[in-house]
């Protein structure tokens, strides 16, 4: 077994911090994680780095918001760069940690001994996409606006304490100068700290349980997770690789593509069609389907309960170290997401005429025949597919596998819809 | 030496009993942490006195019977129905209010972040949206029509009441 031979140098102290001495060998190829964990801990370096440099141009209130972002990207010089590398850095950040939790799905990591991991993973997602559309609010501009009034109008839908939340959110009844400030605020402080001691927890979880899930057959009886090698330089360089190329991914985003930014808010005309940004698209079309308190209230928690709930679901088999569980795991899955493909698809296409015509169903209220049942169909849908599962052979684990996977590609399905297939009135139009 | 008495456990029940009231009072503080902070961060409804939002919108002539004219200042649209009676619709979408425009030729108020419709009277024709457009009060005082874009009113549909008429 290979010692490093020399004392560590001061940069490898700081690293055996992070990571162990020594690490399998089995650890290092990439397409066992994609370093997807470590391309959002680079992206969040780069958007705290960008995000510093912004935050001595910006005006945080209504009247001069939108002129400093206008002059940051017109007048000081690499400001547009900068800018446009926060936003990119942003974007790749909600999608490399979806990326990435479906990675530790797929491969077991939400099974014992990671369990609760899991749900700080699922907490670290939910604070990088608030502090995606916080950011959002801040231009001031017509996008910024409209998502805005958008996502606290859902809140009004809460039973009960609807109206005070919504007040809260906003600071009085109206998106004004007030919202900006509650935004603003948690944007550059709040949740960046949050983000930030729980991303150290995050860090701190996965050593303690000895790093990531190990193939199926790394090992042997005598050294079950196969021989070692020293991390650093074996695991550091290639992270230092890694590092790179997500930054330069992110500069050659920012050097070809601008951030968008529209004409200043304007409250008596919303741009149509309104669209949220593409890691809210699937909501918004869900809302068009949905009878507001299903749509803005349940649904949401619904998807969130599920990804906390699926390390319950799946009992407490260990990982058994194969992508999907096994290729029978991995045919069910796909069988799923097929058929949610096409359901879902064409769910959007007949509820378009009926939406538009005389209600079915008269006799049942609205928030029951475009809510509720929808919903229960669905959760009947997700029962089925994993009772299919387990008839097919499946284990427990690949059963609530099939079911979560129907669940997403549904989502992935609507947003799909929702980015490409909507245009002026939000009608159903080609791309 | 005599070995010491063994200490008598608590009743399993008394100890039960505090950390169970333990749990119960942590409970309640983050609760009343809570409504502090909402309570801090969600102001009173206040609001704008009386006339400060009057929006004169022009003598009655001006508006023929069946037309809609938007007010994009006062963030409404002065409805005049075939009958003569006028209504004042606020332009924001009851479902999670964007404002609506005004589609001439097919004389509907669509949404466009969710695609609700509403006709000229402020009824929903398709949803998300569960409830009519909202109505601010329409004054006609000598021939002139003045809204109060201070008072808004919701309803769950249209009503021939809301109809203020000559």
């Amino acid at each position: 077994m290979p010692e490093p031979s020399r004392k560590p140098s001061g940069f490898a102290n700081l690293v055996l911090h992070l990571h162990p001495k020594l690490v399998p060998a089995a650890a290092l190829p990439l397409p066992l994680t994609f370093g997807l964990g470590g391309a959002s801990a680079v992206l969040f370096l780069v958007l705290a780095v960008t995000g510093a440099l912004l935050l001595v141009v910006y005006g945080p209130s209504p009247e001069r918001a939108h002129g400093t972002v206008a002059r940051l990207v017109d007048e000081i010089p690499f400001g547009a760069l900068v800018r446009n590398a926060h936003h990119w850095a942003a974007n790749g950040l909600v999608l490399v940690c979806g990326l990435h939790l479906l990675r530790v799905f797929y491969r077991g990591g939400h099974l014992p001994p990671r369990k609760g991991n899991w749900f700080v993973g699922v907490a670290l997602l939910l604070l990088v996409v608030g502090c995606a559309f916080t950011g959002y609010l801040l231009p001031w501009d017509q996008l910024a606006f409209w998502a805005v009034t958008i996502a606290t109008g859902m809140l009004e839908y809460v039973p009960l304490a609807g109206d005070v939340l919504l007040r809260a959110a906003r600071g009085g009844a109206e998106v004004g100068p007030a919202t900006l400030a509650r935004f603003f605020v948690l944007h550059v402080a709040i949740l960046p700290v949050a983000l930030l001691l729980l991303l150290a927890f995050h860090f701190w979880l996965v050593r303690k349980v000895g790093g990531v899930i190990l193939p199926a057959g790394a090992g042997d009886r005598a050294a079950p997770r196969g021989p070692l090698v020293p991390t650093s330089p074996d695991l550091t360089q290639r992270e230092g690789a890694a590092a790179l190329v997500v930054l330069a991914a992110v500069m050659l985003l920012a050097a070809l593509w601008n951030a968008p930014l529209l004409a200043q808010a304007n409250p008596g005309l919303s741009p149509n069609p309104a669209k949220a940004p593409w890691y809210f698209m699937g909501l918004q079309e869900l809302l068009v389907h949905l009878h507001p308190a299903s749509g803005a209230v349940a649904a949401p928690l619904l998807g969130l309960g599920m990804l906390l709930a699926l390390p319950a679901l799946s009992g407490a088999e260990p990982p058994t170290g194969r992508w999907f569980g096994s290729p029978r795991g991995a045919r069910h899955a796909l069988v799923a997401a097929l058929l949610a493909a096409a359901l879902t698809f064409a769910a959007v296409l007949a509820n378009e005429p009926l939406r538009r015509g005389k209600p079915w169903l008269p006799a049942l209220p609205p928030a029951v025949r475009n809510g509720v049942l929808p919903l229960a169909v669905l959760a009947l849908v997700l029962g089925l597919v994993s009772w299919l599962s387990r008839r097919r052979g499946g284990t427990r684990q690949e059963a609530v596998q099939a079911a979560f996977t129907f669940a997403l590609a549904s989502f992935a399905v609507l947003t799909l819809v929702g980015v490409f297939l909507r245009g002026p009135g939000m009608a159903l139009v080609l791309p | 030496m005599t070995a010491p008495p063994a200490i008598e456990p608590a009743a399993p029940a008394r100890r039960d009993f505090l950390g169970k009231l333990g749990t119960g009072l942590g409970i309640l503080a983050a609760a009343e942490l809570l409504a502090v902070v909402v309570a801090y961060l969600a102001p009173g409804k206040g609001g704008a006195g009386r006339g400060a939002g009057l929006v004169v919108a022009g003598p009655v002539g001006e508006f023929t019977p069946a037309s809609v004219r938007a007010f994009p200042g006062g963030q409404f649209y002065l409805v005049r129905l075939a009958d003569g009676g006028f209504l004042a619709l606020s332009s924001r979408c009851t479902h999670l209010g964007c404002t609506v425009p005004w589609n001439e030729e097919q004389r509907t108020f669509p949404c466009p972040c969710h695609a609700s419709t509403f006709d000229e009277k402020g009824d929903v024709l398709s949803p998300p949206a569960t409830r009519a457009l909202d109505l601010f009060p329409v004054v006609i005082e000598g021939g002139i029509v003045k809204v109060d874009t201070s008072r808004r009113i919701s309803r769950a549909r249209f009503e021939p009441g809301q109809v203020v008429h000559l």
